[in-house]
């Protein structure tokens, strides 16, 4: 079943036009990576599908319904979180804090404080070291607990998907190891959706799924991400940015 | 000198009160607010008659105390509120210039508007005329005003961070103050962040009106200003959207207008406001950044 249906998405800055119209269908519990070397537009791509950016043509559908133009909270409210880029902690709110934000949006429905206690126990199972420093400042945290966090904070709000944005981004390999690890765990545990941006194809192809190549704002690979990965075509593809 | 003490908390409680509103809006939208003094203004004039005599008709202004505080409080929130949806909501995406130019304009529109209805004459009411007598503690005779003044301002403070970290609404506030567009991204409701800062600090000019009316027993169009050109200095010196600097600087400032009016040359006196400001500019030499570093700008690791 689709998830998320991008249709001819673009997005503009000005006279810019960083997303040029991407199409993409997202099957329920399917893994996505989205790769391409640094400016292909894939944060923007993001930030539009989350409604953060405004999209300048082409239409976004979530769960069957049309997003296009909706207001972030709306669309984090039916289930699409968002880590954006620089994963934007809330730095003066504890740890815990960060994450009762994630759990918000459901304070309205009934059993809502069982299930944020449940869910927080969750979370802290699998990041322990949230845990332990649950009480202090989220901006004392090294970046890869940072990463947890706001994978942590993206969970509490039961997310049908998550899109994540450069997870690896400044992160030691061993501790983008450690992110990764829990992250597919999480997935296989919940049958997530995931949608994952990162700039090289190496941890798409560490974690297989499937794997779209982003180059200039448009789609130019789409397939396996073990496939693609070490093909001859996803190298040139993705050097062929290099050449003009 | 305990009389120098409470002049300077009292004086200190109205310029944090004031810049806690300013800082409040700040903090959600990047809007220096300069309408907020005339929201101030329009809670007093709200009690009154519409007229031009120099004698005010009262209105509202008899309740009975339970009934007027929150009658103020309410008018404070409620144009404060207004202001957000006819005006500031529409300059949401704008530059920080552009919307404080909008405010600037607004305050003038919220003046003019006092003004037609009730000139510019300022205008003796007497609210509350209880609070006016002095009462005695420790051989000092203070107004009881004053008194409570400090009073009220520590209970609001002590509210107010309750509220916000204790609450559901007050963890929103606060991610949204930090940053507005992840907490967005987290379902948190842009709408009711901004319009819930709007409220709390429209109420707060409204216990200022309050507490400012009662002391001189009159209502000025002017009025506002005059406390808000100290409660934006305090924001500023506070570090811009910081609420506690805010408070803290509110209060430095009062505290510094009262001990320089008592330890200046009696021929100085006069220029108090001089040397005020020039403290104040030495304050920003040292620490441009604000005696507390806002946290609202985004840190990258
Ligand atoms: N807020 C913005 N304003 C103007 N241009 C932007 C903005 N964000 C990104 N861009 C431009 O859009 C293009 C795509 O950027 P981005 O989406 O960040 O790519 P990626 O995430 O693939 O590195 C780049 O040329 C970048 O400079
Ligand atoms: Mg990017």
């Amino acid at each position: 079943m689709t998830l998320l249906n991008l249709v001819d998405v673009s997005v503009r800055y000005g006279r810019l036009t960083a997303v040029r119209g991407v199409s993409i269908n997202l099957k329920e519990g399917e893994v996505l990576f989205i790769t391409g070397p640094n400016g292909a537009g894939k944060s923007s791509l993001l930030r539009a599908i989350a409604g953060v950016t405004p999209t300048a043509g082409g239409h976004v559908e979530f769960d069957g319904a049309e997003i296009t133009g909706r207001t972030p909270e709306d669309i984090a409210r039916l289930g699409f979180s968002m880590v954006p880029e620089g994963r934007e902690v809330f730095g003066s709110l504890t740890i815990e804090e960060n994450l009762m934000v994630g759990a918000g949006m459901h304070s309205r429905t009934p059993g809502w404080k069982g299930q944020t206690a449940a869910d927080l126990d969750s979370v802290y199972n699998t990041f322990p070291i949230l845990k332990e420093r649950r009480n202090q400042q989220a901006g004392l945290l090294s970046g890869g607990q940072q990463q947890m966090l706001v994978i942590g904070r993206a969970l509490m709000a039961r997310p049908r998907l998550i899109a994540i944005d450069e997870p690896s981004l400044g992160l030691a390999p061993n501790i983008t190891d450690q992110v990764y690890e829990r992250l597919i765990a999480l997935q296989a545990e919940r049958s997530l959706t995931l949608l994952i941006v990162e700039q090289s194809s190496t941890r798409a192809v560490m974690v297989g799924g499937r794997m779209i190549l982003m180059r200039s704002g448009q789609v130019v690979l789409d397939g396996d991400a073990r496939e693609l990965g070490n093909s001859e075509a996803m190298q040139a593809a993705y050097f062929g940015y290099e050449d003009h | 000198m305990l009389q120098i003490v409470f002049d300077a908390l009292s004086l200190g409680s109205l310029y944090a009160l004031g810049a806690l509103g300013i800082a409040l809006i700040f903090g959600v939208m990047r809007l220096v607010n300069f309408a907020h003094g005339d929201v101030i203004a329009f809670s007093i004039f709200a009690l009154l008659w519409p007229s031009t005599d120099a004698m005010a008709i009262v209105f509202a202004g008899n309740l009975p105390w339970f009934l007027l505080i929150p009658f103020v409080l309410a008018v404070g929130a409620g144009l404060s509120v207004l202001c957000e949806i006819v005006v500031f909501r529409r300059f949401r995406n704008t530059n920080p210039a552009t919307m404080m130019i909008a405010s600037f304009a607004l305050g003038f529109v919220i003046r003019y508007f006092l003004l037609m209805l009730y000139s510019s004459r300022p205008k003796s009411i007497s609210l509350l005329p209880i609070l006016s007598q002095p009462v005695e503690i420790l051989g000092a005779r203070l107004p009881l005003l004053q008194l409570i003044t400090i009073i009220v301002t520590i209970a609001i403070l002590f509210g107010l961070v309750i509220f916000l970290r204790r609450t559901r609404f007050g963890l929103e506030m606060r991610a949204a103050a930090e940053n507005f567009s992840m907490a967005r991204m987290l379902g948190v409701r842009a709408n009711r962040v901004i319009m819930g800062a709007f409220a709390l600090s429209g109420a707060l000019a409204g216990a200022i009106a309050l507490i400012f009316g009662i002391q001189t027993g009159t209502a000025d169009i002017q009025m506002g200003a005059a406390v808000m050109l100290m409660a934006f200095i305090s924001t500023v010196i506070g570090g811009l959207g910081s609420l506690a600097g805010a408070v803290l600087a509110g209060f430095l400032l009062g505290a510094a207008s009262v001990v320089m009016q008592v330890i200046l040359p009696v021929d100085a006196r006069p220029f108090r406001d001089a040397f005020v400001y020039g403290a104040v500019i030495l304050v920003l030499l040292f620490r441009p950044q604000g005696l507390i570093a806002a946290r609202g700008t985004k840190e990258r690791v």
